[in-house]
């Protein structure tokens, strides 16, 4: 009976882990389908604007917190800042590099994207060095502790479940509420046939890239206040597992990128709870050969037909 | 520049010959694009090493490398065969993460193998290589490639590339001749890798991460994605630019990867196509035009 009982509150707290991770690896994913879904690219930079958002939120509430600001005031201001920050970086990148190899075909786009990727890496190894950085302390280490404190939720796990809800609620609205949505929706659709209807499809794409690194930036700046720190190589391995979370989901598909997430995340963490903590990254690998095997269109997807 | 130096240079050079040359089946001949290539050069050398470490049989050093080679050969492209054939199913892109997942859970089993080392690499690995072995085994490669292109075989991989679709109703079981080609560069990275232990005498598994597979990736795509001579061409100039760059300073060499990646999106965006494009450098063609002259 003790048994059952230590294994349903470790069965929590891989819960709650999980779903804090999840969480991040669901902001990350959202970007890589919706440019997934528009322009079918699997932009592999992704990463290094979560990478560079923690940057800049790390220095940007340094300075804050250097200048007297409360750590609540200071993370406040840093993450518009940050998330406004990659989303630039992502619209630079989109206008030099993405747009001139579009419709160069697939491979090339992904070759380019995977140039893009590793120049960030390593100019982020070339600037800030490539040792990790501390974060500041912004939010405390306190949380509540439930079931005689054998499940214990951080602040900082319900501040980052917090504000990726309320991000996916905004998303959800620009979508599917505003204009600029729309015209979102219409260009994924069919781009050419959008076009047509007066839409600046450049503009919109663009627009895209700076939604979707602007997510993966608000990801950065948690990510680095949970666990204090930031390094130019920590976009690599989460912006894979992002895109797995996207396929997972179906990619192209913006409640896919949540579920997928939120389902890797968990996932992940049973794993490493109840059997090998040491295969961490090969789960999530793991996962997405199973899934283009059984169900290539992801979980919410619809299996398209190739036509001549 | 001494002569040892040199030696080494022209060992690597060897080596990474073998690996882009067997990169270009798959990514350029056959047109699928594979991530993991290091996964499999890391297997070959860890199948290879373990042989030399465990099992090395008392015969002459290059019968010893040959089995070590062949060794590598069989459990790289065993590992390419159990890879390729539920991956191969998936088109283009998904292609490409899926071998990169897998090229890193290679490296993540490896660094959970306590027998050879984990994290802490496989020591004492008998040196059997040498210069005049490995360019016979870079020989044998380029030969079997040549012989692979123009014959049959080749020809239906070529045509994959060139519109799946197409070939598939000219009657090529495209499903096949896919996972040939998968399989076989595979197994030659997997002979790259056995001849990479038996030089170095030490590996371990960080000497196999993705940044090698994506330096591998450029040597294709510079010499010209397609063509086995640019293949050979991109693995020579890019492993001795870091050398080069290394008598330009230490902050040049510092910077090489961010060089390299600065080099693959301006060759993507200026000439696709690389140095060679899908031409390859042939002097025997060259000799018979004079004589049609």
């Amino acid at each position: 009976m003790q048994d059952i009982q230590f294994f349903f509150y470790d069965l929590l707290q891989f819960l709650v882990n999980g779903l804090s991770q999840g969480s991040i690896y669901a902001l990350v994913a959202l970007g890589y389908t919706m440019v997934y879904g528009i322009i079918k690219l699997i932009n592999f930079a992704h990463g290094e604007f979560y990478m560079i958002g923690a940057f800049i939120g790390l220095y940007v509430c340094e300075y804050f917190l250097k200048i007297n600001l409360s750590p609540t005031t200071a993370l406040l201001l840093g993450l518009p800042v940050a998330m406004i920050g990659s989303g630039v970086v992502a619209v630079i990148v989109e206008k030099l590099v993405y747009r001139p190899i579009r419709g160069h075909g697939r491979i090339s786009a992904l070759i380019t994207a995977l140039g893009a990727s590793l120049f960030f890496q390593y100019l982020g190894q070339g600037t800030v060095g490539a040792e990790p950085k501390a974060f500041p302390t912004l939010i405390s280490g306190d949380g509540i502790e439930f079931f005689d404190g054998n499940v214990f939720i951080s602040n900082i796990q319900m501040i980052i479940m917090a504000i990726t809800v309320s991000l996916m609620i905004f998303l959800w609205w620009l979508v599917n509420k505003t204009r600029i949505g729309k015209a979102m929706r219409a260009t994924s659709f069919n781009k050419n046939a959008a076009e047509l209807m007066g839409i600046n499809t450049d503009r919109i794409i663009s627009f895209t890239f700076f939604l979707g690194a602007s997510l993966a930036g608000a990801a950065g700046v948690l990510v680095g206040m949970y666990y204090n720190t930031a390094e130019p190589m920590m976009g690599l391995i989460p912006g894979l597992k992002a895109f797995i979370a996207a396929v997972l989901g179906g990619i192209g598909i913006i409640p896919g990128a949540f579920l997928g997430g939120i389902t890797l995340g968990i996932a992940e963490n049973l794993v490493v709870g109840f059997w090998i903590s040491t295969y961490r990254d090969a789960v999530a690998f793991a996962i997405l050969i199973i899934i283009l095997l059984v169900k290539p269109a992801g979980l919410l997807g619809k299996n398209v037909k190739e036509k001549v | 520049m001494n002569i040892e130096y040199f030696s080494h240079l022209m060992i690597m050079s060897g080596i990474f010959i073998i690996l882009a040359v067997s990169l270009n089946l798959i990514n350029g001949i056959c047109g699928e694009l594979s991530l993991g290539h290091a996964g499999f050069w890391a297997i070959g050398a860890y199948v290879g090493g373990s042989y030399g470490v465990f099992y090395a049989l008392p015969l002459p050093n290059f019968l010893n490398l040959a089995i070590s080679c062949g060794l590598g050969f069989v459990a790289a492209s065993l590992a390419g065969l159990i890879i390729g054939v539920p991956c191969l199913r998936l088109r283009g892109d998904y292609l490409a993460i899926a071998t990169l997942g897998f090229g890193e859970i290679i490296r993540i089993i490896i660094m959970n193998m306590d027998v050879v080392g984990g994290p802490r690499g496989l020591t004492g690995i008998p040196k059997w290589s040498n210069l005049p072995l490995i360019y016979f085994f870079v020989v044998i490669t380029i030969i079997f490639m040549a012989n692979l292109v123009r014959g049959t075989h080749g020809r239906a991989i070529i045509s994959i590339r060139e519109d799946e679709i197409a070939a598939d109703c000219m009657g090529i079981y495209t499903f096949k001749y896919k996972t040939l080609a998968f399989v076989l560069g595979a197994g030659f990275a997997g002979i790259a890798g056995a001849l990479y232990a038996h030089y170095q005498e030490f590996i371990s598994p960080n000497s196999f991460s993705f940044m090698w597979s994506v330096i591998i990736l450029i040597m294709v795509i510079l010499g010209g994605l397609g063509s086995i001579t640019g293949s050979i061409v991109g693995a020579v100039i890019l492993t001795i630019l870091p050398e080069l760059l290394r008598f330009m300073g230490e902050t040049i060499s510092e910077w090489r990867m961010l060089i390299y990646s600065v080099l693959l999106i301006v060759l993507m965006l200026l000439r696709p196509s690389g140095i060679f494009g899908k031409k390859e450098f042939n002097v025997l063609a060259l000799f018979s035009k004079k004589e049609a002259q």
